[in-house]
C-alpha cells in the first residue's frame, strides 16, 4: 500500500472532506498518475485518508493511502503532485507502509486562540487545564452523560502567541473514546465561561502512534 | 485572508465557494497590472462556474497582460447576513480585494431572474447600483449575456452593455475604460465614446417616450449613439479565444466537468425559442480543434467526464467523427462522455451505444407540445412517429428512465392539445411494453410541464402568456388524463414563468420594479428558496406597474418594442412572417433544407452561414 503525507493549509483549509476526495482524485489524474479503481458496477478510484478533516481545521499531517495501476517512483511523486495542486495543498511525502490507521492513537494539535476585548495570561489556561478532573457534560440524541476529558490529552501548553492571541499545543486523544480539538476548547466554555476564546482556529501538527512516535 | 472573514468562514455552509484558490484560477501581480476587472454571476458559485461564457471570458480577458480579470459570485444567504454584519464588502475570489475598488465591474446576465441579484451584488459592494449615481468613470459596471437582448429593465443599472458574443467587445470597450483613466475622461465623456464601438448599447444615451396607452412610443438615441445596435459575433470560431485550461472548483458544481462547446446558432428554428434566434447564424468549431481542445482540457483539469455543449448536439455535422475521436482517447483513460441536448428525432442507436459504452444516464426529450397540430404551430420538427422511435431505440438498448417535457399555455393550444401530452406519454409506455429490452425493472416515464413564456426576438415576442389561473386548469386537466402509475407528472409554478415573462419583455420602467423587490430584500430569484411571488406582486404595484401588462398583453404588430433598438441579425419582419405562419399551423424547414432568409447571414462578411 502506498501512502501520502500532505498538507492541508491556508484557504484550502475550508474544503470539505468530500470535496477533499474529489480534489485528490483530480490532482493524481493531472499529475499522470492512474490511481487503482474498484471492480464493480460503479468503479471509483481506491483512496483512503485516515482522519476526516473537518471544515476549517489546517493540517500539516494529512495520510492518504492509494494504489497506482502501474508501479511509480514514489521519492517523485510529491513534487509531481505539488505541480497540479490546489493552492494551500501541499505533498510532503510518499513511502509504502502497511501500518494500519487503527494504529494511529494520538494527535497533536495546536489551538490558536483570539479574545477579542479581553486578555488572558496562559497561566490562567494552564491552571484550568492542570486540574485534576475535567468532567464535561457529553450530549447525545438521546441523553446527556458526564465525561472526564482528563485522561483524553496530554503534554497541553499555552504561550502568548501576540495581541490577544494564546496558542495552545497539546496530544489528544484518537479511537474510542476521542477528544476532538473543537471539544477542548469547548471546556472552557462550558466550565469557565470568562476564558472562552472569541474564535479558535485549529491545526493538525503530527499524528502520534501507541508508543509515542510519529505514526506514518 | 483577514480573520474577520475567516471567522465567518467557519460558519457558514459550503465555505470553499467563497475563498477561491482553486487550480488553474489566474493571480496576478496588482501593482503591475493597469485594469481589475470584476467578473460579476449574479447566481451562486456552483452555477456561475458551470457557465461555459465565465469561462471563456475569464480566459480572453486574462489573456491581455495588463488586465486582471477576477471572479465574483452572489453570497447564499447566510453569507450574505454575515458579510453585512461584519461590514465586509463583496470581494473577488482571486485576491480578496473588494470589488468596489475595481476599475470594471462587469456582470454575466444569462436569465432574468438573476436581475435582483445584480442590485444586491452592487450594494454589498458598496456601489451604488444606479448608474446616475455612479458619477466617477470607474467603477464601470456593465453586462452581457443572453437577457440582455432586452436590456431595457436593467437600464437604469448599467453604465453599458454589450450585445452578442463577448470575446472580442469584452476586450475593446476594457480597452477603452483603460485608455479613459489613463487620459483622465469624465464619465459622460467615456459613455459617449463606448457607445461607438459595434455591439455597445448605452442605456443613458437613449430616451424612451411612452403613449397613453402606457406602451412604447419611441426609444431616441442622443449624442451620437446608433439608432440600432448591432451584437457582435465572432466570425471564425476557431480563431477566437477558447480555454486550454478550465478552473477546477475544489467543491462540488452543477456541471462538474469539461464543457466543449462545439457550435453556436441553430438551425431549427423552434417559434418559441430565443436562443435558436438570438444566437444565429450559426457557426462550428472544427473537429480537429475539437479534439485538442479536449485533450488540453482534460489533462489539465483532472475531469473524468466531458460533455458537448449547443442548442442541438444532433445537429453538428460529424457528431460520429467526434465522438469516435473522443472515446478513444476518454475509454482507456476512464473518462466518460455525455451527450446533452440529443433530438428525438435523430436519435441513433449507434449514437446511444457510444455513449452508453462509458455510462448510461437517463435520457431527456423535450417534445414540447403534444400535438402534432401544436407541434407545427411551434415549429418544432418532431413527429410522434420519430419521436416513438427514438423512444423504442432507447428502451430497446436498456434504458427505462425518460423524461419529457413540455409547455403549457403555447399559443393557439386547445384542451385537446393539453390530453394529447397525457395520450403521448401513453404511447411512449406503450412502446416501452413493446419493446423494452428488460421488462423486469420496470420503467419510470416522467412529464414535466412549465408555463411558456414569450421572449422578446421570436416570433412569439407579440404573443399574451396565458394567466395563472388558466395554467393551473390546464395542469388539473393534463394531471386528470395521466393515469398509469408508471408516468410522473410535474409542474413548475406559474408564478416565477409570470415574473419572467414581464421582465423579459419589460420596459425601462420596470427597473423600479427590480429596485422595490431589491429594497424588500429580494434576490437569488431563481431560487425556489427565496423566490416570493407577493413580494414581486407589490414591487410592481408601488412602481405603478401591472406585470400583466408586460406578460399578458398581447402586443400589436405595429407596436414599438423596447428590444427593437436591439439587432440581432434576424429581421423583425421575418418573425412576423414566421408568427403568420405559426397561425396557420405551417412548418419552416430547418436552414439546411432551405434558407429562409432570416437576416442573420448578414452579420457574416467573410463565410456562409453554418460553414
Amino acid at each position: 500500500m502506498s501512502r501520502l503525507l500532505f498538507k492541508k493549509e491556508g484557504r484550502a483549509k475550508f474544503i470539505s472532506h468530500l470535496d477533499l476526495m474529489r480534489t485528490m482524485q483530480r490532482v493524481f489524474i493531472r499529475a499522470g498518475v492512474k490511481i487503482k479503481h474498484t471492480e464493480g458496477f460503479n468503479p471509483h478510484p481506491y483512496m483512503n485518508f485516515a482522519m476526516p478533516l473537518p471544515v476549517g481545521t489546517e493540517s500539516v499531517c494529512e495520510l492518504m493511502d492509494f494504489e497506482t495501476d502501474a508501479p511509480i517512483d514514489l521519492a517523485a511523486l510529491p513534487a509531481a503532485l505539488n505541480a497540479v495542486c490546489p493552492e494551500g495543498i501541499e505533498a510532503l511525502e510518499a513511502f509504502d507502509s502497511d501500518n494500519k490507521f487503527k494504529y494511529i492513537k494520538w494527535l497533536d494539535i495546536e489551538a490558536r486562540l483570539f479574545y477579542y476585548n479581553k486578555v488572558h495570561r496562559p497561566e490562567e489556561l494552564m491552571s484550568f487545564y492542570g486540574a485534576e478532573s475535567i468532567i464535561m457534560e457529553k450530549r447525545t440524541k438521546r441523553s446527556v452523560s458526564q465525561v472526564d476529558i482528563k485522561p483524553l490529552f496530554t503534554g497541553l501548553t499555552v504561550e502568548a502567541a501576540g495581541d490577544g492571541e494564546l496558542l495552545l499545543k497539546a496530544r489528544l486523544a484518537v479511537g474510542e473514546p476521542a477528544l476532538s480539538p473543537a471539544q477542548l476548547i469547548s471546556a472552557l466554555s462550558q466550565i469557565s465561561p470568562e476564558l472562552a476564546p472569541d474564535y479558535a482556529a485549529f491545526k493538525r501538527r503530527e499524528v502520534i502512534d501507541k508508543d509515542m512516535n510519529p505514526f506514518r | 485572508m483577514e480573520q474577520k472573514l475567516e471567522r465567518i468562514l467557519s460558519r457558514v455552509q459550503k465555505p470553499a465557494r467563497y475563498t477561491g484558490g482553486e487550480y488553474n484560477e489566474i493571480v496576478k501581480d496588482k501593482s503591475a497590472v493597469d485594469l481589475r476587472v470584476a467578473f460579476c454571476f449574479p447566481d451562486t458559485y456552483e452555477i456561475g462556474m458551470s457557465n461555459l461564457g465565465l469561462q471563456i471570458l475569464y480566459g480572453a480577458i486574462n489573456r491581455e497582460p495588463e488586465m486582471w480579470c477576477e471572479r465574483c459570485f452572489a453570497p447564499w444567504g447566510d453569507m450574505e447576513e454575515e458579510l453585512r454584519r461584519e461590514k465586509i464588502p463583496l470581494y473577488a475570489l482571486e485576491s480578496g480585494d473588494p470589488i468596489g475598488d475595481f476599475d470594471v465591474i462587469a456582470f454575466s446576465l444569462g436569465y432574468e431572474m438573476a436581475y435582483t441579484s445584480v442590485l444586491n451584488m452592487l450594494e454589498l459592494a458598496g456601489v451604488p447600483y444606479r448608474a446616475s449615481e455612479r458619477k466617477e468613470l470607474t467603477p464601470v459596471v456593465f453586462a452581457g449575456g443572453t437577457s440582455c437582448v432586452n436590456p431595457e429593465p436593467m437600464a437604469d443599472f448599467l453604465d453599458f452593455c454589450v450585445l452578442g458574443e463577448g470575446e472580442e467587445a469584452d476586450i475593446e470597450a476594457l480597452r477603452l475604460v483603460e485608455r479613459a483613466k489613463k487620459e483622465g475622461w469624465d464619465k459622460p465623456r467615456f459613455l459617449r465614446e463606448v457607445s461607438k464601438i459595434p455591439g455597445v448599447y448605452v442605456p443613458s444615451l437613449y430616451t424612451p417616450e411612452y403613449g397613453e396607452d402606457g406602451t412604447l412610443r419611441a426609444l431616441t438615441p442622443r449624442d451620437g449613439a446608433p439608432e440600432r445596435v448591432t451584437k457582435r459575433i465572432i466570425e471564425d470560431l476557431d480563431s477566437a479565444f477558447y480555454p486550454d485550461r478550465a478552473i477546477v472548483p475544489s467543491t462540488e458544481i452543477v456541471h462538474d466537468r469539461v464543457v466543449l462547446e462545439l457550435f453556436r446558432g441553430c438551425v431549427r428554428g423552434c417559434r418559441f425559442c430565443q436562443a435558436g434566434f438570438a444566437y444565429r447564424p450559426v457557426r462550428r468549431h472544427g473537429t480537429e480543434f475539437l479534439l485538442e481542445k479536449a485533450k488540453s482540457l482534460l489533462e489539465s483539469s483532472g475531469y473524468e467526464e466531458i460533455t458537448l455543449s449547443s442548442l442541438s448536439t444532433s445537429d453538428f455535422k460529424g457528431l460520429g467523427e467526434l465522438t469516435d475521436g473522443l472515446l478513444d482517447w476518454c475509454e482507456p483513460r476512464r473518462i466518460s462522455l455525455s451527450l446533452p441536448s440529443l433530438r428525438a428525432d435523430n436519435f441513433s442507436m449507434d449514437l446511444m451505444e457510444r455513449v452508453q459504452k462509458v455510462r448510461k444516464s437517463g435520457l431527456t426529450f423535450a417534445p414540447e407540445a403534444g400535438s402534432q397540430r401544436l407541434r407545427d404551430v411551434i415549429n418544432k420538427n418532431v413527429t410522434e412517429e420519430e419521436l416513438l422511435n427514438s423512444c423504442r431505440v432507447a428502451f430497446e438498448g436498456g434504458w427505462n428512465t425518460l423524461k419529457l417535457y413540455f409547455m403549457l399555455g403555447l399559443p393557439t393550444e386547445t384542451d385537446e392539445d393539453v390530453i394529447a401530452i397525457a395520450k403521448l406519454a401513453n404511447k411512449v409506455l406503450y412502446t416501452w411494453r413493446q419493446y423494452a429490452s428488460n421488462k423486469a425493472r420496470g420503467v419510470k416515464i416522467t412529464v414535466s410541464t412549465s408555463m411558456f413564456v414569450p421572449k422578446p426576438h421570436t416570433p412569439f415576442q407579440w404573443e399574451a402568456q396565458v394567466g395563472t389561473e388558466e395554467y393551473l386548469r390546464r395542469v388539473r386537466l393534463l394531471r386528470d388524463n395521466i393515469t398509469s402509475k408508471s408516468i410522473t407528472y410535474n409542474w413548475h409554478s406559474p408564478e416565477v414563468s409570470l415574473i419572467e415573462a414581464a421582465l423579459s419583455r419589460g420596459d425601462r420602467r420596470v427597473g423600479k420594479a427590480l429596485e422595490n423587490v431589491h429594497a424588500a430584500g429580494g434576490r437569488l430569484d431563481s431560487w425556489s428558496d427565496y423566490f416570493d411571488f407577493e413580494r414581486w406582486l407589490r414591487a410592481f404595484s408601488d412602481a405603478g406597474l401591472e406585470p400583466g401588462f408586460y406578460a399578458s398583453r398581447e402586443r400589436g404588430e405595429d407596436e414599438v418594442f423596447p428590444w427593437d433598438v436591439i439587432d440581432l441579425g434576424v429581421r423583425k419582419s421575418y418573425l412576423l412572417r414566421e408568427r403568420h405562419e405559426a397561425y396557420a399551423g405551417r412548418v419552416t424547414p430547418d436552414c439546411r433544407v432551405k434558407c429562409m432568409g432570416c437576416g442573420a447571414n448578414c452579420l457574416l462578411e467573410g463565410r456562409k452561414c453554418d460553414e
